[in-house]
């Protein structure tokens, strides 16, 4: 393993931000630490690259124990949040800067800016002040700052957060292709499941310090793993069920789950998709509270007499209006019984 | 945080003891009643008396003529208006004693009020009230006007959508957010004229005597060491609780105002009111800040030839054993001197307090470091008179003396300038240069060093410009054949004849121009309003 964290506890006051963590990152992986504000997530990196000391835990890189290594020595780079790029240097001084720290000798470091610079699609930017780079920009340039040095694992804190959405999406591609391309092993947080999705061999899920699930993202996107990662991926459809063979006694009525689910208590997952609509004469009978256009679809607000509120995904053309009445059935295969 | 501490043992706390052993303590027996003794005096009583309605009052007129200067400054949009700016806040670095003759020429015997009508101020208290609200006048409009700059005009224009007149918008609104400004304003005025000494000096005459001149009087004429101490230490009691007082309302004044980019919020004037409201402060700074200073060269020139100037080169003139010419290159280098350690204890200190885990004891330290610029020149010098004459610390002798006085009154001024920038300083970028590579030490170069060299430029000039002027400690020190600049002026001012009254003004001049060049390269550094001074 190129980077273990064991049993990493970091406490602020009485609180533990960090609760005995272990998280594993093998060579050339990426791996994204998603979850929501507060649960730990940037603690994590801090801890991994030396700014905030454990309590207790260590954090090994190469099976090396580093835990009492300080930040400057330990050969891991981090982008920061908001890039903190130095403001008083230009944009290859920047770059450069790792480089001047490990002694590189001058001419070395001029055509590694310029290889740089080439590989994050700023060419010839080197003279440009800082303040005067976009926000697009700027995150290029601190990616090639922190590239620089080579460093053994690459951490980025919400790499794209502050950009629009379609600069966002945009870069996420070229991220992943720049990383696979260049074999470099990414430890990365996000609050946002999209860019952690499109962007990460395994997602991390992080809840109040401790780790709620680990998995590809297919994994977790299809079989969260409880009823907070389900609700944090975007979820409303969850609720207690019952499963007794091959149906669930839930809130909603009896609703069909896949083969060989697991029997007795659990939570249940119904995804927006697995609720269809038919006649107001068969399946439960729902009122229309909203309607969202989606762009490729409609998502609608259920409301049922007796039973919390559904979320439904249906085509535009076929969509009812609000304050229209509906049936609805369930979509076994749409449908996962969690823990 | 060592060698900060450790300074300030030395050269303020140990002199400090030692001015409250010497005045409460005889034959190994304190004697607490002292300070009964001295205080019920009846000459004491009236120089107490005096020393606070005075400064009452030069509080008080200062507010009155400079408030409507930092609306001006702060909201109206007018040609020169930087320039402008730079020269209101000349006086405020100016010597003391420079003022003293500056006002001497203008309302003294023989001075421009009394050439054209007879009249002289200078036996009355109105001199030293208008040499203090000369004095102060950058005080009030930098730290009222800077506030009032920041302040959001959109906050009143809010307030007048919800239905306000446009003078309960700034009753309601615009005061009760500059109030804490004014305040603390206000508290810096009466702290400085409460312990005014060279201006007192040489303008109040006999008749009228602020404690510092009495510590001096004492002191160097009287003797009388032990009533000095008691003074001193009343002094410092009276300081330390103005000092409080005004930390108290610092920190509320920090609390939750947002500002916006002052560049924004100043217009043309509109209006007659508004033309007649910047008339009149342009008047009055003309009249009340120029005038005097241009008066002081006129004197300077009077005699053909620049002859009070050429007078100065000439060792023979009896007031002092060299050259009083000489005396320039002595102030210059003791400034340079007091500087280089100004900054580096300074420098030290601010970095020590601008760190975000800076514990409470830390932060105490903050407060104490504020001290030596209320706790009056005065007591620094009495103290290291008194203090520093016995090994292992006999510095008697040694021309260091004077620049450690000198920067031990430059240190709050430089830490006051640092504090602001380096707080402002992103933790962040620091730790992005550690991840980077950079060893402690490097971070500083790297990140910290850069961003502060300005603001450690204009500390530096700050604290050579209060060092060159400053009279009050350096009075007490100063070796007669090596008098600094301020020194010889107030020497040669208490000597009779025009010949020394004219080399007094032509090396009054010679200081003032030397101040007024450093402060004026220091506005063209500050692009930002960093520091309160």
């Amino acid at each position: 393993m190129l980077l273990s964290l064991q049993a990493a506890t970091v406490r602020f006051g009485g609180r533990a931000v960090l609760d005995t963590v272990g998280l594993d990152v093998a060579e050339h992986e990426i791996v994204c630490v998603l979850g929501p504000s507060g649960s730990g997530k940037s603690t994590l990196l801090r801890a991994v690259a030396g700014l905030q000391p454990l309590d207790s835990g260590r954090v090994l890189l190469d099976g090396r124990d580093r835990t009492a290594v300080p930040v400057h020595r330990r050969e891991v780079g981090l982008m920061f949040q908001d890039h903190q790029l130095f403001p008083q240097r230009d944009v290859a001084g920047n770059v450069a800067f790792g480089l001047r720290m490990h002694g590189t000798a001058k001419n070395e470091r001029a055509a590694r800016v310029g290889e740089l610079l080439d590989l994050v699609g700023l060419p010839g930017a080197g003279r440009r002040a800082v303040a005067s780079l976009s926000g697009g920009e700027q995150q290029r340039v601190a990616l090639a700052r922190a590239l620089a040095p080579r460093p053994r694992l690459l951490m980025l804190d919400e790499p794209l957060g502050q950009l629009d959405r379609s600069l966002r999406e945009r870069l996420v591609v070229e991220l992943r292709e720049l990383f696979g391309r260049l074999g470099t092993t990414v430890l990365a947080v996000t609050h946002d499941q999209g860019e952690a999705f499109a962007l990460a061999d395994r997602v991390v899920v992080m809840r109040d310090g401790r780790i709620a699930q680990t998995g590809t993202p297919l994994e977790v996107w299809q079989r969260p793993a409880d009823a907070f990662v389900a609700r944090f991926l975007g979820f409303e459809n969850v609720a207690e069920a019952t499963v007794d063979g091959e149906a669930a006694i839930t809130p909603w009525g009896k609703v069909p789950v896949p083969d060989g689910a697991p029997q007795g208590t659990h939570t249940l997952l119904v995804r927006p998709a697995g609720v269809r609509l038919v006649p107001t004469t068969e399946g439960l009978r729902c009122t229309v509270t909203a309607r969202t256009f989606k762009g490729t679809h409609v998502t609608l607000h259920l409301q049922p007499a007796n039973a919390p509120r559904l979320e439904a995904a249906c085509p535009l053309r076929t969509a009812p209006e609000v304050g229209d009445e509906v049936g609805v059935e369930f979509d076994p295969t749409e449908t996962a019984v969690l823990h | 945080m060592a060698v900060p501490v450790a300074f300030f043992a030395v050269f303020f706390a140990y002199p400090v003891a030692a001015i409250v052993q010497r005045g409460l303590k005889s034959d190994g027996v304190w004697q607490l009643g002292r300070i009964t003794d001295v205080l019920a005096q009846s000459d004491i009583r009236h120089v107490l008396w005096f020393t606070t309605w005075q400064a009452l009052a030069s509080t008080a007129l200062t507010l009155l003529i400079a408030l409507p200067g930092a609306y001006v400054f702060a909201r109206l949009d007018f040609p020169g208006r930087q320039v402008l700016r730079a020269v209101v806040t000349v006086p405020f670095v100016l010597p003391t004693v420079v003022v003293g003759t500056a006002f001497l020429a203008l309302v003294g015997r023989g001075g421009l009020l009394d050439e054209l009508w007879g009249v002289r101020l200078d036996t009355t208290v109105w001199a030293i009230l208008l040499a203090h609200v000369f004095f102060n006048y950058a005080v009030v409009v930098r730290t009222v006007g800077g506030l009032w700059a920041g302040l959001d005009p959109r906050q009143e224009e809010a307030a007048r959508m919800l239905g306000a007149s446009p003078l309960t918008a700034w009753r309601r609104v615009t005061l009760p957010a500059l109030a804490p400004a004014v305040a603390a304003a206000a508290l810096m005025v009466f702290l400085f004229t409460f312990t005014s000494f060279g201006v007192v000096q040489i303008l109040g005459g006999p008749t009228f005597s602020t404690l510092e001149v009495e510590i001096y009087r004492q002191t160097a004429q009287i003797f009388d060491l032990s009533t000095a101490a008691v003074l001193t230490i009343v002094q410092f009691a009276a300081v330390g609780a103005i000092l409080a007082v005004h930390a108290w309302t610092v920190r509320r004044r920090e609390s939750a105002l947002k500002l916006v980019d002052a560049s924004v919020t100043a217009r043309r004037p509109r209006g007659a009111g508004q033309w007649a409201l910047l008339a009149g402060v342009l008047v009055t700074i003309a009249l009340l800040l120029v005038l005097p200073l241009a008066v002081l060269v006129q004197r300077s020139l009077t005699a053909p030839a620049f002859g009070y100037y050429r007078a100065l080169t000439d060792p023979d003139g009896g007031t002092f054993l060299v050259a009083p010419i000489n005396a320039i290159g002595t102030s210059l280098s003791y400034a340079a001197a007091a500087t280089a350690i100004a900054v580096v204890i300074g420098g030290l200190a601010a970095a020590v307090l601008a760190r975000r885990d800076a514990g409470r004891v830390v932060r105490g330290f903050d407060a104490l470091l504020m001290l030596p610029l209320g706790v009056s020149a005065v007591t620094v010098g009495f103290g290291f008179l008194i203090a520093l004459d016995t090994p292992p610390l006999d510095l008697r002798q040694s021309w260091i003396l004077v620049p450690l006085a000198q920067a031990l009154v430059g240190v709050p001024f430089v830490v006051r300038t640092m504090l602001p920038v380096l707080r402002a300083v992103d933790v962040r970028l620091r730790e992005a240069a550690a991840v980077l590579g950079a060893s402690p030490w490097r971070v500083w170069r790297e990140v910290d060093l850069p961003l502060v060299r300005r603001a450690l430029l204009i500390a530096a000039g700050f604290a050579f410009a209060v060092s060159l002027g400053e009279f009050g400690a350096t009075v007490f020190i100063a070796r007669p054949d090596n008098p600094t600049l301020p020194v010889a002026v107030a020497r040669l001012i208490g000597r009779p004849g025009d010949l020394n009254y004219g080399q007094a003004m032509a090396l009054s001049t010679i200081l003032m121009v030397v101040c007024a060049v450093a402060l004026l390269i220091l506005e063209r550094l500050r692009t930002d309003r960093s520091g309160e001074f």
